[in-house]
């Protein structure tokens, strides 16, 4: 009964959204404020009736309920509960309702926090989510319903894929389908935007706070899905520029764009055309994202060709959004006025500087993901891999990262460069003489990784040189220059994070992958084998049962200066009802650096094993960067400068930052 | 024994070993560094998106140890490539070569960036161009001068 409700609950949810696509419009176009007054709403309403769905489908999981097609094929009654909650979205038909899930949330939060928008642009908004919705419920009761019922219930569920069974399941995809379909707001602002054919800065600023709490959630999930995929796939990578993974980077490289253009449209009325032009590009990138995750074209161009239906349907709401879009911004984008002017060199400049070679950046990523897609569906075959995306984008994104900390220094309008270069002149400096070292320690071998930590202290030192400058501690002292400090907008605070943490990204790839060391080694118990800077004893293997899988366990104690630091745990699970084998790293983390292992199989002699081992070099500051990124983009958020939400200022927060 | 068996069974299920195995390597590193890099630029004909170095596979191992085969025989990089390709196509290298589509991926990133700056250049040249009637005549250029260098003087409170 409660599936039942579930499924009547998501047809009505699409009921609602046509609704919701209609109604509202037509208000706007005949001023009739009843009509708009729908959308909020009907927003409202179709969120409940989607959680309701939501609900029924995971109660269905939770107990087990094998009447449910969905249930039996990704679900176990062994399962442990943490994995039967998040493996509701670890298949495609649930995956796609969480999607859902998400949007109408958005859809829902601009209808309750967008009180301070006005009437027209708010239904205008609303309406478009409503049209993005009703494609996409549509899609899934026409070709992906999580409800259908089976005839003859078996007893026993096919488990979940044993690569899901873990605590990034439950993380990563939500905060990854929270920074796509966020960027669905941007798109329906952009929208309306051209709808209405009028835009102004304040329009950036309501768009603002949306695209920046995308951003990250993208920027979480992208860096969670990096992590997982470390840990679990067992060969130490972080980055393996699948397809997978460029469809959640084309949408993060377009958001960022679009982040750093909506601030000069803000500040400057400028760049509007642009901004709602790479608005639209976001989004579409995350559809296009969906698309080719979830139409199973990248397992196989032919599969795809055999059974179509749910492929054709999402490429024919790729079509229909991203076209429309398009076509719309063509018909309209004449009518936007333009904004102010500047000198190519001037805060603006910088940050179109930025656009150009995070649009180009995505537009590489892009191409070298569909090329391989093309030309298989001609019937040939070609591939495009880690290699050439390695080649190409690292000294694109190499490029961009150089005039990372010059922007924020240059002024609006009219910037001296000399000026802000002087400025930067001792963190130049200090990124040479770190560059240097490095390269001098190493000789010619590790030139690249010498250049590479140059570029991250360049970057991350100098994303700090913007509130240096501003508190103006050589001219003001030292009391006055930390007031000054202090008193700094958050969103100054915020800027410098983000970058920083930028730097201590690219600090973490480029030392781990220059000075990691690995070890691949037949071992039998008692031996000991050493990996960069750690002695590693395997003491022996034991047998043992998990709730869904057994496991052989390897017991290594690992050795640091001779001090044990710790006893690895390796292993290689048998998930039971599947057969599928898993392999699990032994991982322990030293300061900022990672020792990693896993096992792999039968060595030549008697009761060995062979183990792969690596010492990680300051490993973790990949993903501390991503964190570092994203309190960055919190901090932002914080700044009442950007919460149009306040704009009643009764009382001013009292000396600017009074911690809250 | 029951130990040993569920050994057994699950190692022999986990495949043969991972990626390189031990007994593929070749005795002299620098051999086997020049065939761990090329290695590293070969798909796995049969994984998704995997090198012959990540992969588990047994087809990943055969051209694993194919690899370290035509190194050891004294093959180049590159005729170590062309041997994979004349067999196995294109489709075996990861980095595609600059010829066919493959030239079209190598072309397209510089030639993306050189549009979008010539694109800037003109839009800066053209927002930059400054109707006559509205320029500063010398006078009031000087005026302006003046001024700014009074402001200079003396500093703001």
């Amino acid at each position: 009964m409660i599936v039942e409700f579930g499924h009547f609950a998501l047809i009505l949810a699409l009921a609602v959204a046509v609704a919701q696509s209609v109604l509202p419009i037509a208000g706007s176009i005949r001023r009739d404020p009843a009509l708009m007054a729908v959308a909020p709403r009907a927003s409202v309403v179709q969120l409940l009736l989607v959680v309701i769905a939501f609900a029924a489908l995971t109660y269905a999981y939770l107990v087990s309920d094998f009447s449910l097609l969905n249930v039996v094929e990704n679900s176990h009654s062994q399962k442990p509960l943490i994995y039967k909650i998040s493996g509701v979205w670890g298949n495609h038909e649930g995956s796609m309702l969480l999607w859902v899930l998400i949007l109408a949330l958005f859809g829902a939060a601009v209808a309750l926090f967008g009180g301070n928008l006005p009437a027209t642009l708010k239904a205008n908004v609303l309406a478009v989510q409503g049209w993005i919705s009703t494609a996409f419920l549509a899609f899934i009761l026409t070709t992906s319903n999580p409800f259908l019922r089976l005839a003859k219930p078996p007893i026993e569920g096919q488990d979940l894929n044993p690569v899901l069974q873990d605590i990034g399941l439950a993380i990563h995809p939500p905060l990854l389908y929270l920074g796509y379909v966020g960027f669905s707001i941007a798109f329906a602002f952009a929208v309306a935007a051209l709808i209405e054919g009028r835009i102004d800065a304040a329009w950036a600023r309501w768009v603002r706070p949306w695209v920046l709490a995308a951003w990250i959630f993208l920027t979480a999930g992208i860096a969670m899905g990096s992590y997982w995929a470390y840990y679990e796939l067992g060969w130490g990578g972080f980055w393996f520029w699948d397809p997978v993974e460029n469809a959640s980077l084309m949408p993060w490289l377009a958001g960022t764009a679009l982040l750093h253009s909506a601030v000069v449209m803000e500040k400057r009325e400028a760049l509007k055309v642009w901004t709602v032009l790479l608005a639209i590009l976001a989004f579409s990138l995350s559809l296009l994202g969906t698309f080719l995750v979830r139409s199973g074209v990248l397992t196989s161009v032919h599969a795809f060709a055999t059974d179509p239906t749910r492929g054709v349907f999402i490429l024919a709401i790729l079509c229909l959004f991203i076209g429309g879009g398009l076509a719309l911004f063509a018909f309209r984008a004449g009518s936007l006025s333009q904004g102010g002017l500047f000198a190519p060199v001037s805060r603006e400049g910088a940050l179109v500087l930025n656009n150009v070679f995070l649009t180009v950046a995505a537009g590489v990523v892009l191409f070298g993901t569909l090329v391989p897609l093309i030309v298989s569906a001609f019937g040939g075959a070609i591939s495009v891999g880690a290699p050439y995306f390695n080649t190409v984008f690292g000294p694109l994104f190499g490029a961009t990262l150089l005039v990372v900390p010059l922007g924020p220094l240059l002024a609006w309008k009219r910037g001296d460069l000399l000026g802000a270069l002087q400025r930067l002149s001792v963190v130049f400096v200090l990124a040479a003489l770190v560059a240097l070292v490095v390269a001098w320690l190493n000789g010619a071998t590790h030139l690249l990784a010498a250049v590479g930590l140059g570029v991250a202290v360049w970057v991350l030192v100098g994303a700090f040189a913007e509130l240096w400058t501003r508190a103006r501690f050589r001219e003001a002292g030292l009391a006055t220059g930390f007031r000054r400090l202090v008193g700094l907008p958050r969103s100054a605070y915020g800027t410098a994070l983000a970058h920083a943490g930028l730097g201590v990204t690219l600090m973490g790839i480029v030392v781990t992958s220059a000075f990691q060391s690995e070890t691949i080694v037949e071992m039998k118990p008692g031996e000991t084998a050493t990996v960069g800077a750690y002695a590693v004893t395997f003491d022996g293997i034991h047998s043992a049962a998990g709730p869904n899988y057994s496991e052989i366990v390897a017991s290594m104690s690992v050795r640091r200066d001779g001090v044990l630091r710790f006893v690895a745990a390796p292993s290689r699970r048998l998930y039971t009802t599947r057969q599928m084998p898993t392999s699990e790293a032994g991982i322990h983390t030293h300061g900022l650096s990672q020792f990693y292992v896993t096992l792999g199989g039968e060595g030549r002699q008697l009761g060995a094993v062979v183990v792969r081992m690596w010492d990680k070099p300051l490993v973790t500051l990949i993903w501390l960067g991503a964190l570092v990124m994203m309190a960055g983009g919190a901090l932002s958020l914080a700044d009442r400068r950007l919460r149009v939400g306040a704009p009643k200022p009764a009382r001013r927060a009292a000396p600017t930052v009074a911690a809250d | 024994m029951r130990f040993a068996a569920a050994f057994a069974l699950i190692l022999a299920l986990a495949g043969p070993a991972f990626a390189v195995d031990p007994s593929e390597r070749l005795a002299d590193p620098a051999l086997e560094e020049r065939a761990r890099v090329v290695s590293e630029e070969l798909r796995c004909l049969v994984c998704q998106n995997q090198s012959i170095d990540a992969s588990d596979a047994q087809l990943a191992r055969d051209l694993r140890v194919l690899v370290r085969e035509r190194i050891a025989a004294g093959d180049s990089d590159d005729e170590v490539r062309d041997f994979l390709v004349a067999r196995y196509g294109e489709f075996v290298l990861l980095k595609p070569r600059a010829h066919g589509v493959g030239l079209m991926l190598w072309v397209l990133p510089p030639a993306l960036l050189l549009i979008a700056g010539l694109g800037l250049f003109l839009a800066v040249r053209r927002r930059t161009a400054i109707p006559a009637g509205t320029r500063l005549t010398a006078e009031e250029e000087a005026a302006l001068k003046a001024l700014s260098q009074e402001g200079d003087g003396k500093p703001t409170p």
